[in-house]
């Protein structure tokens, strides 16, 4: 069941990076926070483009298109 | 046994997209954007299973497989036309929601022409 993994992965790390920020802003570190978004998002979106592109190449072979 | 997966995935999905678009919306639209391509291969492989039965019963009314062809690449363009769609207009983008769309659109009426022109074809063919 590798679908439901990548569902919780993406939402852990969503939710670990939404604390670091939140986090970070209350200390003060404005330019930290924003890094740590920018770099969970970097590595949300690899594992989600892996996916889209699995899905791209199923839906070309299927569909012969 | 299909849908229970399915739905399953569904669910959980949707509430922690719920849960992730208080904060940070990026990744509730990144997470909804995972969550529908993994339900849309679950479902690909009962497509998989369709197209070929589809193909046999066109060999044996010998329709000319170009046309099922055309048929099947229509779907696949519709089904990703639909997907990146919806998942823009979740994400609040629905200008380029449609945009994708018309584009979509555009590529069937492009992939339909040869169909068209041969209904006339055979009409005239009768008619005249």
């Amino acid at each position: 069941m590798l679908n439901v993994d990548l569902i919780f992965k993406v939402a852990g790390i969503g939710i670990v990076v939404t604390i670091l920020y939140t986090v970070l802003k209350q200390a003060g570190k404005e330019e930290h926070s924003y890094l740590v978004a920018l770099v969970g998002v970097v590595v949300v979106l690899m594992l989600v483009v892996r996916v889209v592109s699995d899905l791209f190449e199923t839906v070309k072979t299927v569909f012969r298109l | 046994m299909e849908i229970v997966k399915i739905v399953g995935l569904g669910l959980v999905a949707g509430t922690l997209a719920i849960l992730l678009r208080q904060e940070k919306p990026v990744f509730a639209t990144l997470l909804s954007l995972a969550a529908g391509a993994l339900i849309l291969f679950l479902v690909l492989e009962r497509v998989a299973g369709i197209a070929d039965v589809l193909q046999d019963l066109a060999v044996r009314a010998n329709v000319d497989g170009l046309y099922l062809g055309i048929v099947l690449k229509v779907i696949g363009v519709a089904f990703l036309a639909e997907f990146a769609g919806q998942v823009l207009r979740d994400a609040g983008e629905s200008s380029i929601a449609s945009k994708v769309e018309l584009g979509g659109k555009i590529i069937i009426v492009v992939l339909a022409i040869p169909i068209v022109a041969a209904i006339l074809q055979t009409l005239t063919s009768m008619l005249g």
